[in-house]
């Protein structure tokens, strides 16, 4: 479980989280909703511990995020916005270095490698190297990277994005598995309809505050508005003319 | 914390062995360039300092016809008259052209001239901007001027004066150098080949871990792991160092097989330069590792790109030139004070060793760990360096 209390953030004159709080539950895929530049991003990176919250705190499981980062960092599975491979490692390799960077057993490792690359299928390409994969091949080896030392709380900074038809399919199928695994997921995106079809939870977040936070079916309750995309539209008025 | 440095450690030396930009500058580059470079400026200067004294010098004399007891005295000085252009005009057009380096003329009159105690105008036309030609007129030159001086002797001894009122002083050149001292003298700038292929070694490397990672968009969810900064960082400058080792390693073996080949001995050179001699120097420079590593590691981190470091770093890399540059400007003595700069420390130690003098132990341990502190300061000064938000770019 991921809890987000009063996030406040600034960069120079740039206040980029204003008091951000949400909680995202076990067994549940909590979607991040917002135009760019809201505030998703600084939110996550807050939440994986590489910036540090001016107020505000977050916690992991009950691991606060400011005052023990390194308790935090492993509870969490992370795919930060375009996660990078090493070109020379094969995909397996990848994987195995950041298992043993997680302190997986030395004797497990090889084997939990493998799960998660049967797990994500990418069997066919595991012994290549990096170097020329497809941006569907790279996500899913740096999700597999993510995910290889079995964190309870998975999170995704638009994880879809770059991603053609097909292999966004298999990464909602992927998030819909890690629900059904009893994970927490947190993902954000700006694509409504991809929101729309995974989350249980929307979190609106637009000018460094949460707008909206409800499931789908809340959300167009309580806007009034039978189309999610104008719904999102008429949260996102509401906060700019507060 | 030692599970986590041999995991960054070993990944990055698997990384590095696949990556051919690093394999290039660690192993090729840097250890094969300056021992190439080296051979190609010694068998240089044997060339032309041999050629100074013993080959023949083949000079083209314009009416050579009239001075026959001339040529024979040029001759009788190791210079062979070749065929002449035929006026001076061409001549003069031969030598710019660069088809002669140095074209002698005897005016017709020499012979009635000299009857009559006139100056005889002999003219050696030269290029005196090239090298050559300057080293083979001087020659010629020098020798017209001592049969000049001949006939003055000759005319005084005609009129009983004796030809030593000519000559009021009589200089020698007193040459104290040793052969050793003098092949220090220039082996001392393989020091600084040294320095080179040692930093280049591990500038990728020393780039990958800030610059790099962060291109490559591999930085963030690294530091998203359950692994503290610290140890990520010290693990690929650990890595870097490796890599520095292997460079000079190369680099020592190289020179060590080069100096074999060259004719050092002509040139009066007998550097000390043997299977033991590259170990001691390696023991000698490979402290200076750290501090690369970690000197490049830092500046590095400021750099928003892969070009952009690689910019910095070839500054960088020049900067163990600067107090060596100092120190021969201002002709200081080695002393164990100066042992506390590093890249000068080594650079002295390396010329001692060369020289075949005993290394001081007091000096050997002051650059060692004075070399080594330093580059633990600038290791910790990199760490707080990682720990900064604005790592991420």
């Amino acid at each position: 479980m991921i809890v987000v209390d009063g996030l406040c953030k600034s960069f120079g004159a740039v206040r980029a989280l204003q008091g951000v709080s949400f909680r995202a539950e076990d067994g549940r895929i909590t979607g991040l909703l917002g135009p760019n530049g809201a505030g998703k991003s600084t939110t996550l990176r807050v939440l994986y511990t590489v910036l540090k919250p001016d107020r505000g705190t977050a916690s992991i499981d009950g691991a606060d995020v400011v005052a023990d980062p390194l308790a935090a960092r492993k509870l969490i599975g992370t795919l930060p916005h375009g996660s990078g491979l090493y070109p020379h490692l094969t995909a397996r390799e990848n994987i195995r270095y950041y298992a043993r960077l997680c302190h997986v057993p030395a004797v497990s490792v090889d084997e939990r490698v493998q799960r998660v690359i049967d797990e994500l299928e990418i069997g066919e390409f595991a012994d290549r190297r990096c170097k020329g994969f497809s941006q569907g091949q790279r996500t899913k080896v740096a999700l597999a990277r993510a995910l290889v030392h079995g964190p309870r709380n998975v999170i995704l900074d638009e994880p879809t994005n770059g991603l053609d038809v097909m292999a966004t399919r298999a990464l909602r199928e992927l998030v819909l598995k890690l629900k059904a695994d009893g994970k927490c997921v947190l993902f954000s995106s700006h694509v409504m309809q991809e929101v729309a079809a995974l989350c249980d939870e929307i979190v609106i977040i637009a000018g460094g505050r949460v707008a909206m936070h409800d499931t789908p079916m809340g959300i167009r309750e309580r806007t009034g508005r039978e189309d999610l995309e104008e719904a999102f539209v008429s949260a996102i008025a509401a906060v700019g003319s507060q | 914390m030692m599970h986590t440095l041999k995991t960054v450690f070993l990944k990055e030396v698997i990384d590095n062995f696949r990556d051919r930009r690093t394999l290039m500058s660690a192993l090729l580059l840097g250890p094969i360039f300056g021992p190439v470079l080296f051979a190609f400026v010694i068998n240089l200067s044997v060339r032309q300092s041999l050629s100074d004294a013993s080959l023949p010098l083949d000079l083209p004399v314009i009416g050579a016809g009239h001075a026959p007891n001339l040529l024979r005295y040029l001759e009788s000085n190791n210079i062979r008259i070749v065929e002449a252009p035929a006026t001076r005009d061409e001549a003069v057009r031969a030598v710019l052209e660069g088809r002669h380096d140095v074209v002698v003329v005897i005016p017709e009159t020499i012979a009635s001239d000299l009857a009559g105690m006139q100056p005889a105008r002999i003219e050696v036309i030269t290029d005196e901007a090239s090298r050559t030609a300057e080293r083979e007129s001087r020659r010629a030159i020098r020798a017209l001027a001592a049969y000049s001086q001949e006939i003055a002797g000759l005319r005084l001894v005609a009129r009983g004066v004796s030809p030593t009122v000519m000559q009021p002083f009589n200089i020698d050149l007193v040459d104290v150098s040793t052969p050793s001292g003098r092949s220090a003298m220039l082996l001392g700038m393989l020091s600084y080949f040294f320095m080179f292929a040692l930093l280049s070694g591990g500038m990728n490397l020393a780039i990958d871990t800030t610059a790099g990672e962060r291109e490559r968009g591999s930085l963030e969810p690294l530091l998203c792991l359950p692994v503290t900064r610290d140890h990520l960082i010290i693990g690929k400058i650990l890595a870097a160092c490796l890599f520095m080792a292997m460079s000079l390693t190369l680099s020592l073996t190289a020179f060590s097989v080069v100096l074999r080949f060259l004719p050092l001995q002509q040139l009066g050179m007998t550097p000390n330069f043997g299977p033991m001699a590259v170990v001691t120097a390696f023991l000698l420079l490979i402290p200076f590792a750290l501090l690369g590593a970690a000197l490049m590691t830092m500046v590095a981190s400021f750099t928003r790109s892969y070009k952009e470091a690689q910019t910095w770093l070839t500054i960088v890399i020049l900067t163990p030139t600067l107090p060596i540059l100092v120190v021969s400007i201002l002709m200081l003595r080695p002393s164990t004070g100066l042992m506390f700069i590093p890249s000068l420390s080594q650079h002295l130690l390396l010329v001692e060793l060369i020289r075949n003098e005993p290394l001081q132990m007091l000096d050997v341990a002051v650059s060692v760990s004075g070399t080594l502190a330093l580059g633990v300061l600038v290791t910790w000064i990199c760490a707080r360096l990682y720990r900064r938000e604005g790592l991420l770019g």
